[in-house]
């Protein structure tokens, strides 16, 4: 496979960062799409130029490490997938490719493709916990829950905190990652005692890193790698607003 | 700050404020659009004239048009100030290549619509609401100046284009306000879709059906006075 990419560049001697373009010739189908940035940092490297930086940890599509936008896309062209599990084989002999990092005011770049998510961390430590301990896993059944509760449960617990959903929203919104953690401990009894507290806490965190507003515009769901529901934003709406118009101030 | 304005100030204290006054507005727009209709009775405008009369003087009625002023200010305002939040959280560096979105027309234009529908609202007033209020004192016959506005073309052409813009706006505002409100899960999804999109057309269209009909000089609903010529 032969594939033209067009990769942002930022930090070092790239300076404030723009556009480099590289002559990739030795791509195969089978290739992972990180693999075949891991070819190409070889042959940098083997050129003696600066190899692109970008984040990967499990390569198993569940640690939400791997990030970039590809062509537009965060995670790339697949629907619920994530970078890392994106093959060459989606693409064609002769492509161009345009590789970028997430943008958002509340993820600054590092360098190249990897950017900082630490405010997705502060918005965690705000409320996305229980505060007393819960002991070992449960028996199956020790704590009765409904079948359809814990599915939705289940649902929203699968977000990996990636950030993908920041990236494609027009607003920067981390509205789709913050409902998915409020949602998800909200959803179980173990969670359910703290659920007003944890959704202001972590609403104020998430202004105050400057993300955006949610618009309802749905990009989120469209392109989350685990395809989270904007039910969850629904649901994290209505908490908020319970949470405030309740009288005590948990 | 205290509980209520740290409550105002939050993204989603803004977000329900957006979506309180949003469906104010939609209620509005029903009863607007009932009292409206009557300009197509074939009757030379004696129940409109009657109507207008009430909205004049009924006391209940200027306490609601006061909420109604506040109510379309502050969501202007608010609009304005959740996109210049939103471009700022975006950050200055936009991405090089645009995928196809998922998203649609309406979604990403709302501030560009609002905006419209605020240039609309302004010359509508102008044009009724400051006459009616501030025209020529003792008898006003409301339905000859409609009349009369609706027999020129563009003004005709104007609000038949603004309702257009009004059903773009709706075609997100509607289901938007209920995700806002949280009133929207499972079962329910589909059915505020689909009652938004009907509503969205229907509302706008029967708005723009009537500056048309009444150039055309048609009028449809037929005299239900009992004692028609009184």
């Amino acid at each position: 496979m032969k594939l033209t990419l067009k990769i942002w560049r930022q930090g070092g001697e790239f300076g404030n960062g723009k556009f480099e373009t590289y002559q990739m010739n030795n791509a195969n189908e089978h290739m992972s799409f990180l693999e075949m940035l891991d070819v190409l940092n070889e042959e940098l490297i083997s050129q003696k130029k600066t190899p692109v930086a970008f984040e990967h940890d499990c390569r198993e599509g569940i640690c939400g490490t791997c990030s970039m936008v590809i062509n537009g896309q965060p995670h790339g062209p697949l629907k619920g997938t994530t970078t890392c599990q994106v093959h060459m084989r989606h693409f064609n002999d002769g492509d161009t490719i345009v590789i970028e990092p997430f943008r958002a005011q509340a993820f600054p770049v590092i360098r190249d493709l990897v950017v900082d998510r630490s405010s997705f961390d502060r918005i965690i430590q705000a409320g996305g916990y229980i505060s007393v301990s819960t002991g070992q896993a449960q028996d199956a059944n020790a704590i009765p829950i409904e079948k359809d509760v814990a599915a939705k449960a289940f649902d929203a617990a699968a977000c990996i905190g990636c950030g993908a959903c920041v990236a494609a929203c027009p607003n920067a919104s981390a509205m789709l990652f913050t409902s998915a953690k409020v949602a998800h401990l909200a959803l179980l009894p173990q969670g359910k005692v703290e659920s007003h507290k944890r959704a202001k806490a972590m609403v104020a965190q998430m202004d105050e890193e400057g993300f955006g507003l949610c618009s309802n515009y749905g990009a989120c769901e469209a392109e989350c790698p685990k395809e989270i529901s904007v039910a969850n934003i629904a649901m994290l709406n209505r908490e908020y607003l319970n949470a405030n118009l309740s009288r005590s101030d948990s | 700050m205290n509980k209520f304005s740290q409550f105002l100030h939050s993204s989603l204290g803004n977000k329900l404020l957006m979506s309180f006054t949003g469906l104010f507005l939609i209620l509005f727009l029903v009863v607007h659009l009932i009292g409206n209709l009557q300009l197509l009775i074939d009757d030379q405008g004696v129940a409109f004239n009657a109507y207008s009369e009430i909205m004049e003087k009924n006391l209940l009625i200027k306490v609601i048009a006061y909420a109604l002023y506040f109510a379309i200010l502050l969501h202007t305002y608010k609009g304005i100030d959740i996109t210049i939040r939103n471009r700022k959280a975006r950050g200055a560096q936009r991405y090089a290549v645009k995928a196809k979105s998922d998203t649609t027309w309406s979604s990403r234009n709302m501030a560009l619509l609002g905006s419209l529908l605020f240039v609309f609202i302004g010359i509508h007033m102008s044009d009724f609401w400051y006459k009616f209020k501030f025209g020529s004192h003792g008898d006003v016959d409301f339905y000859a100046m409609v009349d009369l506005s609706f027999s020129q073309l563009w003004i005709v052409i104007f609000y038949v284009a603004s309702q257009l813009v009004l059903a773009f706006h709706l075609a997100h505002g509607f289901q938007s306000a209920f995700q806002t409100l949280g009133l929207r899960d499972g079962n329910y999804t589909t059915v505020i879709k689909n009652i938004g999109t009907g509503f969205a057309i229907l509302l706008p269209l029967l708005f723009a059906i009537i500056p048309v009909l009444m150039y055309l000089d048609i009028h449809p609903m037929p005299d239900f006075r009992v004692f028609p010529g009184q």
